[in-house]
């Protein structure tokens, strides 16, 4: 904290608490009344009893303040602590201050400040470690990992593009319950070895490590930054998922025909080289494009491939509002991740953008969804139960003034 | 006195006093503090069991304290202050310190000597209002860091309640490093009051172990 700023926000605080050290090595705390002049504190006399305060050059001025909540707890914490050297002679004491410290959570909000700690929490376990002559690492039973590593609630954006694909091939009298399953099993485990590869690799090249403002929709799942999962754990993790996406795709080629192959192989390979190098679409601009390619055409096509042995126009059609408002997950979540993806190199469209145009890039993606679905009725490709979507039409304008407010 | 001696030459890792909310203090236990010699954190320990008074009213200001300001020495030998939660178990005054903010920790592992301040109104709810610095030998708890705090959620949940609803299990996924907690521990020597909470009065000093030696 730079000391000028400290030495202004100074007299917001009522009260301050004087540090200096004791006769017998303690440290000995004080409260007093100060004012800031010229750049130093000058403090009011304080009685500490038989053990008089002295000149010293190993002072602090501490001052901190919290709103109580009754029946709840307390918020807007802040506090200073100043450092330098307390003279004591004359009516009042004056206070040098050299060096200033602190935290305001109006400034810097808890979480960020929990992120940016990460080093010294790692750095305590190593300590305790090698106090214990045994790794002590963070606990959390081993469902809540798999939970937090794989991002689970994320798997929402395949189910709706694969049921999507499910309810075009039924609309033209085709669905077998036992495809379904595996089309669902092969999908959702891309999916997951995609969100576990991401994490990989977005560690491995430093995105995530100073990223200290994710959220629960963006920054990866942390576990690796957490000490939760180990990075070998993770590697193994993510080639179990792609194992069985790739037997189960290569079932369905064998069920379905050839045909499905070509949307398979690029959807594996789209997933793994998301972040992954040499590739790593998701650095160079190409993320939000390969997520609408991945969870529109490929998943819904795909799906209504295995289930009718053909392509057709209807579930095409069908794949791209889809594509865009999962690609415009990937997108809105992009906007507090900017400032770290910059700094790791993850050019983003948001990144390259101007704030002004990603906005607007939102604007016209969205209208492009439900005009493509509005169409889609209009010319008779999709039935008009399909408008129910419009419905949801408010969310989109929500995270639309979300986006403005970041 | 509410312990006899020969229990408490054992680590007090599961404390037996009960925290009683409606007096905002230790149930039946008033204000005894107890350090016992051998125990092998706490220097400077006179003669067998010692058993001493903490002052009621700091008693009752460390009940219902949400913040007291705590200043621990750093590895250059130099003070270091955060603001934190103090707790007042009947014992000793205890405090929770997650492992994203351990240097107090590490400070206070090479040298155990601490100060506390108890003096901000707004943080401290006690009517009359007074003023107190505990100076003392803290220790750190940390061979659970996972489950060894929860001995102290119902203190913390007394002065703030909304942590209960922090510590399920979806709510802790979000920064689950917060929840990995080391219990401070401060064997208090020297206690300073202020009644009135005016510090440019000569405050009232009980050197605790002296007090019941």
């Amino acid at each position: 904290m730079n000391l000028g700023h400290a030495l202004s926000r100074l007299p917001g605080y009522p009260h301050a608490v004087l540090v200096v050290p004791d006769d017998d090595g303690y440290p000995l705390s004080v409260a007093t009344s100060f004012r800031v002049v010229d750049g130093t504190v000058e403090v009011t006399p304080a009685s500490t009893g038989p053990r008089a305060v002295r000149d010293t050059v190993e002072a602090r001025l501490v001052v901190s303040h919290i709103r109580p909540y009754p029946g709840v707890g307390y918020d807007q914490r802040r506090y200073i602590e100043l450092s330098g050297a307390l003279s004591v002679g004359g009516p009042v004491w004056r206070f040098t201050p050299q060096a200033a410290r602190g935290w305001d959570e109006q400034a810097l909000s808890f979480p960020e400040l929990c992120q940016r700690a990460l080093p010294q929490a790692r750095r305590y376990l190593a300590i305790l470690s090698t106090e214990r002559g045994r790794e002590v690492k963070p606990q959390m039973n081993a469902g809540w990992r798999f939970f937090l590593a794989t991002r689970l609630p994320f798997l929402t954006a395949t189910i709706v593009p694969v049921f999507l694909g499910f309810a075009a091939a039924a609309y033209d009298h085709h669905f077998s319950i036992g495809l379904a399953a595996l089309t669902l099993l092969g999908a959702l485990t891309v999916h997951l070895g995609l969100n576990v590869a991401n994490d990989i690799f977005d560690t491995l090249s430093g995105v995530d490590e100073v990223n200290f403002t994710p959220t629960k929709f963006s920054g990866g799942s942390r576990v690796l930054q957490y000490g939760l999962v180990s990075l070998r754990q993770m590697m193994a993790l993510a080639a179990v998922f792609y194992a069985v996406a790739i037997i189960v795709g290569l079932v369905l080629v064998a069920i379905s025909g050839l045909g499905l192959l070509w949307l398979g192989v690029a959807g594996v390979l789209i997933s793994y080289f998301y972040t992954a190098p040499p590739l790593r679409l998701v650095h160079r601009g190409l993320g939000e494009l390969c997520v609408a390619l991945g969870f529109g055409p490929i998943m819904v096509l795909g799906t209504y491939f295995v289930q009718t042995g053909q392509y057709a126009l209807r579930p095409l059609i069908l794949s791209i509002p889809v594509a865009i408002l999962v690609m415009l997950i990937l997108y809105a979540n992009e906007v507090p991740d900017r400032f770290a993806d910059a700094k790791a190199g993850k050019r983003t469209l948001v990144v390259r953008m101007r704030p002004a145009a990603v906005i607007r890039g939102y604007v016209a993606a969205v209208a492009v969804a439900y005009l493509v679905l509005s169409a889609g009725v209009v010319f008779g490709v999709l039935p008009w139960p399909a408008l129910i979507s419009l419905l949801t039409i408010p969310l989109a304008y929500q995270t639309w003034k979300g986006l403005k407010a970041h | 006195m509410w312990m006899g001696g020969s229990s408490l030459l054992r680590p007090p890792s599961k404390p037996r006093v009960r925290f009683d909310q409606r007096r905002g203090r230790p149930g039946t236990l008033g204000g005894s503090v107890h350090v016992a010699r051998g125990y092998p954190y706490h220097e400077g320990v006179t003669s067998a069991t010692v058993v001493a008074e903490m002052p009621g009213p700091v008693v009752e200001l460390l009940s219902k304290a949400l913040v007291g300001e705590l200043t621990v020495i750093d590895r250059n030998g130099r003070f270091r202050t955060d603001p934190l939660i103090p707790f007042w178990d009947g014992r000793y005054v205890l405090m929770t310190s997650s492992i994203l903010f351990s240097r107090k920790l590490e400070d206070i592992k090479r040298n155990p000597r601490i100060s506390l301040s108890l003096s901000d109104p707004v943080g401290i709810r006690a009517q009359p209002f007074s003023r107190a610095t505990i100076q003392g030998d803290a220790r750190v708890i940390d061979d659970d860091l996972h489950q060894g705090w929860y001995r102290l959620v119902p203190l913390w949940e007394a002065k703030e309640p909304i942590i209960k609803t922090f510590l399920k299990p979806l709510q802790k996924l979000g920064l689950p490093l917060f929840w990995e907690r080391a219990i401070i521990e401060i064997v208090p020597k020297r206690v300073l009051w202020w009644p009135d909470g005016d510090t440019t009065r000569d405050p009232q000093v009980t050197d605790v172990r002296q007090a019941a030696a």
